[in-house]
């Protein structure tokens, strides 16, 4: 663990995350799946939007972006359409990612560029105090949800499959090591990959909503999560509460960049 | 070979930035802007370049901010609400140092206002319209071929100061076709960034030279750094104290500041012995070499200062141009807008009168030449 | 310096028109300027394409005291027509127009698209007619640089047939 802290991480501790917070874990697994996959660290660049979890571009060793909120994924399609040749890894969160990024996170799911979508799920704005996301559960109390929240979450992962994923995971920091297989596995994907990285917030989430300290919200990760497999073999009883980590959904489509290449070609014979 | 062409404004604009390099656009549609995307769309493939149609405006900008950080040169293009909504990545690219060109043809507004008619209503928001104190470049053309020449300028200028550079077209000049004689681009000096003169380990990815502007390493040459919205001290790295903010955004101010006769650029039309100086810029110029023409057969002394470089504004000059006539008076399509920093810039010394016009429609040369007529 | 309206509806090529003109312009060494509406105008309803034409540079680039108007439909000429003076052209297709404002003297009556259909075959070559029989009457560009103009703006194959609507256009004011 020391020799990847010395190889991915810069020096620059302590971070900004509060004590229990699952993000730590999150970005580790990121570090883990790109040092199996033996990426080049000169060719890959991290983008990242504004809220907690997008702090992690600047603790990371690599060509590193720090966007605007809810824009990381422009920024990121902007970098890869230049240089197919970088493996560009988006760190988000869910408020950045499905709030006020929510228009950008679907077009480029339809797009199917080669990007790979890391969506730190903490259920909560962390960054700002405690205030509720689309993620946020029905009726859980935010700063901004004093009464209860009304409205109901996206499942994030049926939102990007629908908009044209090709690859579509969830994992948590409890399954850390399955998280870093899933994550692996979509970086290898060629297309748009999101894998949603379900984390506990302690401090803003679980505290307003008394779901315990960082070890009972890592307890309940555990036991709410159903992996895919084993959820073929429960009924939709079994199920009610539970949420499936893996592989959701995996298909074939041609990749954005790819099929820019070949305009090129063909307006470059035109030009001829 | 050079060759003779009847062109739009707006597709002069688009092929100054292929003359000058440009292989990426990102963009959104939106009149009267939209023939600028449409061109680079079949164009960039051609020189090898990527065109990408966003899902809106904001994203559009977005793209090319990230585009610029791999070492390419970037355009977006966009008009009226698209200029609004682009103001978040502006401030980006002006504290995060990423060059730009973004191509305001401006109509008439607030809101959806009059998507196909002519203003000049945006003047004020290219310099205020990001959040934050920050400095500004924007360029005006008032003709096609200078729609041609200024974007080349305007790459020059971003990658040299490494920011944002405004150009700001009006519906006249996007929309109109004239002639123009479009060198061979081969011949065009095509604008170059500086880039880091040592290793990555000696790398401070914002450490200033002499000239307030630091060596920007393209993404994916092993240099590793980071790009921040966020205050940052000259390693890239966020650092809110007072000392680093203030030296932050002093040398980003500095840096324009200090150059700004280098990047100052106007053009004098027979003002030599003129009483009345005409101080405008843009299409309503066009109407003002008309008018002063007329106004001379009438034996009228009046001249034009016409802005090329509205922002940084060029105070200097317009308090000598003070020292020479009598009267100036600022034509513009909006309610008032230039006019307040000619005003500030000639501190009272004589009459400074706006002639506003916000109907849709261009001021005539007559109209023009009554209003210095009835002075 | 030559200031010409061209008027009618969306989809009746004038756009078109108004450029090649002034790309003849250029072909003859002179400086020109086109300009035309855009917008909810532009498609279908009253649209206009201008085009000015001087030996020297010409600096405001909208029509402001025309010389000619061509107005293609009715609703052109009452539209477009209005500043025009008493010595100045209105070309008017008879096809669509019926009734033109009694204070003009030089009016064309022209059967534009009734002439381009019967002998063409189709009403698509109509704004070429036009072109010939401006430039036969004002002589604003040569025939030589028109007819080249038209040649490379038409699609290939359509040469001929453009080349016979210019000479139709020539023909029909020079009776």
């Amino acid at each position: 663990m020391e020799k990847l802290i010395e190889k991915y991480y810069r020096p620059r501790l302590p971070h900004i995350w509060c004590p229990g917070c699952g993000n730590g874990i999150v970005t580790s697994s990121i570090i883990k799946a790109i040092d199996k996959l033996g990426l080049d660290q000169d060719k890959t660049v991290i983008v990242s939007g504004i809220g907690c979890s997008s702090r992690a571009s600047g603790y990371l060793n690599f060509d590193t972006v720090h966007s605007l909120h809810g824009r990381a994924l422009p920024v990121a399609t902007g970098i890869k359409l230049a240089d197919p040749e970088l493996n560009v890894i988006v760190i988000t969160g869910d408020g950045d990612g499905t709030a006020i990024g929510g228009n950008h996170f679907i077009h480029t799911a339809r797009r199917n560029i080669n990007l790979t979508v890391i969506l730190f799920n903490n259920n909560i704005y962390g960054m700002t105090g405690g205030q509720y996301s689309p993620l946020t559960p029905t009726d859980s109390k935010a700063t901004t949800a004093p009464y209860g929240t009304l409205e109901r979450a996206f499942d994030i992962a049926e939102l990007a499959k629908a908009a044209g994923a090709t690859y579509v995971a969830r994992g948590t920091a409890f399954h850390a090591n399955m998280l870093v297989d899933v994550i692996a596995k979509g970086i290898s994907h060629d297309g748009f990959s999101l894998i949603e990285a379900v984390t506990q917030c302690p401090i803003y989430f679980g505290r307003q909503n008394k779901k315990g300290d960082a070890s009972a919200m890592l307890k309940t990760q555990r036991d709410n999560a159903v992996t895919v497999e084993a959820a073929k073999k429960l009924s939709p009883e079994q199920l009610e509460g539970k949420f499936k980590i893996g592989v959701l959904h995996q298909s074939e489509a041609p990749e954005y960049t790819k099929q820019y290449q070949a305009i090129i070609d063909r307006a470059q014979k035109g030009a001829k | 070979m050079a060759k003779v062409l009847l062109l739009q404004g707006n597709q002069a604009c688009a092929e100054g930035a292929i003359a000058a390099g440009v292989t990426f656009f990102a963009g959104y549609p939106i009149t009267p802007s939209t023939e600028i995307a449409e061109i680079m769309a079949k164009r960039l493939p051609e020189v090898g370049g990527k065109f990408i149609q966003m899902e809106d405006e904001i994203a559009g900008i977005g793209a090319i901010v990230g585009a610029s950080l791999t070492g390419k040169k970037v355009l977006t293009a966009t008009s009226g609400p698209g200029f609004s909504l682009k103001q978040e990545f502006i401030g980006y690219a002006t504290i995060a140092e990423v060059p730009i060109v973004i191509a305001n043809v401006q109509r008439v507004g607030p809101s959806t206002g009059q998507p196909t008619a002519p203003a000049q209503g945006d003047m004020m928001q290219a310099r205020w319209g990001t959040h934050g104190d920050h400095p500004v470049i924007a360029l005006t053309p008032a003709s096609v071929p200078e729609c041609f020449t200024l974007t080349i300028k305007a790459y020059e200028l971003s990658e040299k100061y490494r920011m944002p550079v405004l150009l700001m077209l009006d519906e006249i000049i996007g929309h109109m076709r004239e002639k123009i004689e479009i060198p061979d681009y081969d011949t065009i000096e095509k604008p170059v960034r500086k880039g880091p003169r040592v290793g990555p380990s000696e790398f401070k990815a914002y450490e200033p030279d002499s000239d307030g502007v630091p060596p920007m390493a393209d993404f994916g040459t092993g240099y590793r750094y980071h790009v921040t919205g966020l205050v940052h001290d000259e390693t890239g790295f966020p650092n809110g104290s007072p000392a680093a903010t203030e030296k932050l955004l002093k040398r980003l101010h500095e840096k324009v500041e200090r150059d700004i006769d280098k990047i100052t650029m106007y053009e004098e039309y027979k003002l030599d012995d003129a009483e009345i100086a005409i101080v405008t810029y843009g299409g309503t110029a066009r109407s003002a070499y008309a008018a002063i023409d007329m106004a001379r057969e009438e034996g009228i002394k009046v001249g034009m200062f016409r802005l090329i470089s509205v922002w940084p504004f060029p105070e200097k000059e317009i308090a000598q141009l003070a020292q020479k006539v009598k009267v100036i008076v600022v034509p513009e399509l909006n309610y008032g807008q230039m006019v307040g920093e000619v005003k500030k810039a000639v501190e009272g010394k004589v009459p400074v009168k706006p002639m506003s016009k916000y109907d849709s429609e261009p001021i005539s040369p007559k109209e023009l030449l009554e209003f210095v007529k009835n002075l | 310096m030559i200031e010409m309206r061209l008027s009618g509806s969306g989809g009746q090529g004038l756009i078109l028109a108004g450029i090649i003109l002034a790309e003849a312009a250029l072909l003859d060494g002179k400086m020109a300027i086109q300009s035309q509406s855009y917008g909810p105008e532009a498609r279908g309803g009253a649209s206009k394409s201008e085009v000015i034409i001087s030996e020297k540079a010409i600096h405001y680039p909208k029509v402001t005291k025309p010389n000619l108007v061509l107005a293609m439909t009715q609703e052109a000429v009452d539209k477009y027509s209005k500043d025009l003076p008493a010595d100045g052209i209105l070309m008017i297709d008879t096809t669509f127009v019926k009734k033109v404002p009694d204070h003009l003297k030089n009016v064309y009556h022209l059967p534009i698209t009734e002439k381009v259909t019967a002998e063409l075959g189709k009403a698509l070559f109509a704004n070429i007619v036009a072109l010939g029989a401006i430039v036969a009457t004002t002589k604003a560009v040569s025939v030589e640089s028109i007819t080249t103009a038209i040649l490379h703006r038409v699609p290939k194959g359509t040469e001929d047939i453009n080349k016979r609507a210019l000479e139709l256009g020539i023909a029909l004011v020079a009776k």
